[in-house]
């Protein structure tokens, strides 16, 4: 336990990605199975351990500490398993402890899975003796689940991948048929045993994804070599039905399906697609596709209501063919498997999968122009695919390309500006920045976004520079800065596409905001006002 | 015996003695002050005269100038002077070099501020002493159960390890420039660290005042650059760096190569405040008492009554009432938290 407490301790406070995985990767090389395995299900999600709730952890520390005293304390540290892990009491040495030493990982959860809701409480209070404060925090966030130490599952199997030598492709491609505490997994790892065969019913297959078209490869782009294909914003997945298992994974291999049932029930097909996830309406024959803010009323919850269900409706909006009843077709020319794309979407009775059409053009030139002016909001460019191209996991040169029309842009004028992390921790590199609005009392900037990225170097202390001698005010580590009509600094602002918010006082969220240039030139008064933002919003309505 | 209120009571400026005519740490100028220790919350400047132990004036006066009081007066721990109408002793508090608790005693009745005070080992200032009194003044920076500060040996071992793991990375060691940044310099010294420590400027002065007063702190050296070349920055690879905690939020942060940002603090008990503070490795290094230190404090003393200041008071008072022992919150202003 005490190495596992070790490394959630470092992990929370390591901002770098490398040095994660090599934090990561360190522990699972020195780690001895089972713990390193049960370790793995921690930091993935995957440990479940119904007998330890919350509220049972409040009435343990109830009676070892004045419940005001417990208050007070969770009051300023803000977290239940940390403010438990330090009020629990001193550690007995361990000479007087009941127990040799303190108990291993695999120990812990092997015990508290097999114990019943009334030994629980009792089991964890006895650890809790057992260990030290690191030790007790570790295992609470442990049985309380969801470590939340910034660390993904996707970086955890990245670490796998990295310990092993493989592609993380080759993990996530076993991941659904593997259990805790991941014996065969790690034997192969170690290189002592054969990649495990994959026994799971709908396993998830790495996907496929495509590099953005540089304007160099156009004249590659003909009707002959390439099939073109509207770029829809919604959220790839992959839906895959085997024997009557069904299942709906990202492009990382997370599963979904609990948060779309409905898309679970309409998946009446048998074989493996790959398409866009979508919330929409059924017209007549046609689905119609909604708005990314409607779909993501749907995102990022574990599971959904039946209202939620009723009023977003989700379905998916094929475009590509893994397994068709059984086959693996993998290997087949796109031209043949959007063939049997389209027959086995034509199967479906419920309505719930159409294709994404092919668009017919004669040459680059009228693409230029389609991806200029789509015909739908939902829609951020082009797809393009060769028609022999095969079905290939990560992300192949020439065979797909993606040409993104270009982002929205508009020019605000900074406000606030906060300190990085990590590298940037001594510059200014997180900035808010806002757009005018009239009001009642006048004209006045409005928030309507953050961005930490698109700058070089250079321009990055060049606007760290005028933070510094442009502070009106500080709040720990956020400066105001200056922004008046004649006085601050306007940044030309990159972005996706805009989402009404009600946390925002000025009404819209930006997605991916990025800086894309600095205006130096252009006076604060001259910056855009709300009314671009929300002629924007109008559109994608 | 005289009401304790009426011996000392906080007012605008401070807590204030009318029988005396002085106040104690006074956040404003006065007239005649008595202080507990250098820190410059407790310690102003501009004050017509004051009453310090010898350590402390010589801090004031590097911090701000020989002239900082009209009249300097030295305490002598453990002796006791009278002022006006009441008798007034200094006793060591374990702080930090100089820091003192200051005993007020007049018709009856004693009262000890402790300023600010901490019973761990320090090799750079002296151990705190128990005071009988009928009325304890504590603080209680750290006055919450959730603070349980483990051995320094621990941290600094922590710290070695991490040198020894990172042998290319600058570890810059953010430290209060007056007590902690010395303190953490002497132990790195005491558990076998003998390079070369580089120091940030601020805390340059204060770290030859230790040194005059007999505590050896190794090889020191500046943390600047002669020349501002490139790749002459390559010299901190590897080596510690003290500074005062807001310099590494500066441009002055910089200059080192790839650093591992530490903090040596009590709040770095608290894995949040780390993580805000960008800190990679914190260093749970105080000079003040955790919860249990407190609590051990109140009951070894035993005093009639216990005033908690700056800090915790409503979770210290709490614990007062269910060990039976009166107590109420004293509401000073001006005194910060340390490291906020």
């Amino acid at each position: 336990m005490e190495a596992f407490a070790a490394l959630l301790d470092r992990l929370i406070l390591t901002p770098s990605r490398n040095a994660k995985l090599k934090l990561l990767t360190d522990y699972f090389r020195v780690t001895p199975d089972p713990d390193r395995g049960f370790a793995l299900a921690a930091l993935t999600g995957e440990l479940d351990l119904p007998a330890v709730k919350p509220a049972m952890l409040r009435a343990l520390v109830a009676e070892r500490i004045d419940p005001v005293l417990f208050a007070y304390s969770y009051d300023y540290v803000g977290d239940l398993a940390e403010t438990i892990a330090l009020v629990w009491g001193v550690t007995a040495s361990p000479a007087e402890r009941a127990e040799p030493a303190p108990p291993s990982l695999s120990a812990i959860v092997e015990t508290i899975a097999a114990s019943s809701r009334s030994e629980g409480p009792r089991r964890v209070a006895g650890f809790l003796d057992a260990l030290d404060a690191t030790g007790r925090w570790a295992l609470l966030k442990l049985v309380t689940g969801g470590l939340r130490i910034g660390v993904s599952a996707r970086l955890t199997k990245q670490a796998l991948a990295d310990l092993g030598g493989h592609e993380v492709n080759a993990i996530e491609e076993l991941w659904h048929g593997l259990r805790p505490p991941y014996l065969e997994l790690f034997a192969w790892l170690d290189g002592k045993a054969e990649k495990p065969v994959s026994s799971a019913r709908a396993p998830f297959r790495p996907v496929m994804l495509a590099q953005p078209l540089d304007e160099a490869d156009l004249a590659r782009i003909t009707p002959q070599t390439y099939a073109a294909e509207w770029k829809w914003d919604g959220i790839r997945v992959q839906a895959v039905s085997d024997h009557g298992v069904r299942r709906l994974y990202t492009r990382t291999g997370e599963d979904i399906g609990d948060a779309f049932p409905d898309v679970l029930d309409g998946l009446d097909i048998d074989g493996a697609i790959d398409g866009e996830l979508l919330v929409g309406r059924l017209e007549g024959e046609i689905i119609n596709a909604g708005s990314f803010s409607e779909l993501q009323q749907r995102l990022n919850r574990k599971s959904v209501s039946g209202k939620l269900v009723i009023s977003h409706p989700a379905f998916i909006r094929a475009y590509d063919c893994l397994v068709d009843q059984g086959e693996d077709i993998r290997p087949l020319p796109f031209r043949t498997r959007r063939e049997r794309l389209e027959r086995l979407v034509a199967t479906s009775l419920a309505k719930r999968i159409d294709l994404s059409p092919l668009i017919p053009y004669d040459g680059a030139e009228a693409l230029m122009e389609k991806r200029s002016a789509p015909p739908a909001a939902i829609i951020e460019g082009l797809m393009l695919k060769r028609w022999d191209s095969v079905y290939e996991p990560g992300r192949p040169k020439g065979p797909w390309f993606k040409w993104k029309r270009d982002p929205y842009t508009v020019d605000a004028v900074l406000m606030y500006a906060q300190r990085g992390h990590g590298k940037r921790s001594s510059f200014y590199s997180d900035y808010t920045f806002g757009v005018w609005k009239s009001g009642a009392e006048g004209t006045e900037l409005v928030p309507v976004g953050k961005a930490y990225f698109g700058f070089t170097d250079e321009e990055l202390a060049e606007i760290d520079r005028f933070v510094r001698r442009n502070t009106t005010n500080r709040f720990g580590p956020v400066r105001e800065v200056v922004h008046e009509a004649d006085r601050g600094l306007v940044l030309e602002v990159a972005f996706e596409g805009l989402n009404r918010s009600t946390r925002h006082k000025s009404g819209v969220a930006m997605r991916f905001p990025r800086i894309a240039r600095l205006r130096w030139d252009k006076p604060p008064r001259e910056a855009d006002r709300i009314e671009t933002l929300e002629a924007l919003l109008a559109e994608a309505d | 015996m005289i009401r304790p209120e009426d011996l000392l009571a906080p007012g605008p400026d401070g807590l204030y003695c009318p029988l005396g005519g002085f106040h104690v740490d006074p956040i404003r100028p006065v007239e005649r002050a008595l202080i507990t220790h250098g820190h410059a919350d407790h310690a102003r400047s501009g004050h017509g005269a004051v009453l310090a132990t010898r350590e402390t004036l010589a801090i004031m006066a590097v911090r701000y100038g020989e002239d900082f009081a009209g009249q300097q007066q030295v305490a002598v721990p453990g002796e006791r002077m009278t002022i006006g109408d009441v008798t007034v002793s200094f006793h060591p508090a374990g702080h930090v070099l100089g820091s003192a608790q200051i005993a007020v005693e007049g018709k009856g009745c004693r009262i000890v501020v402790s300023g600010d005070y901490k019973r761990r080992r320090d090799p750079t200032c002296a151990p705190f002493e128990p005071v009988a009194c009928d009325v304890f003044i504590t603080e209680a920076t750290f006055g919450l159960p959730v603070f349980r500060h483990p051995d320094d040996g621990e941290e600094i071992g922590k710290l070695l390890a991490s040198l020894a793991a990172f042998p290319e990375r600058a570890h810059l060691v953010g430290a209060y420039a007056l007590g902690k940044a010395q303190r953490v310099i002497k132990r790195l010294r005491e558990e076998g660290y003998d390079e070369t420590i580089y120091i940030h400027g601020a805390l340059e002065r204060l770290c030859a005042l230790y040194e005059a007063e007999g505590i050896d702190l190794g090889s020191l050296a500046p943390a600047t650059l002669s020349s501002g070349k490139r790749g002459e920055s390559a010299a901190f690879a590897g080596a510690v760096v003290v500074g005062p905690p807001s310099a590494f939020a500066d441009r002055w942060a910089r200059r080192f190569p790839d650093p591992v940002p530490c903090f040596a603090s009590g709040w770095m008990m608290i894995r949040q405040r780390a993580k805000q503070r960008g800190v990679e490795l914190p260093l749970i290094i105080s000079d003040h008492c955790d919860w249990d230190e407190l609590t051990a404090t109140i009951a070894e003393i035993g005093p009639g009554e216990v005033w908690v200041t700056h800090g915790r008071e409503e979770a210290l008072v709490r614990w007062c009432e269910l060990a039976g022992i009166r107590a109420r919150p004293l509401h000073l202003v001006g005194y910060e938290d340390e490291g906020d």
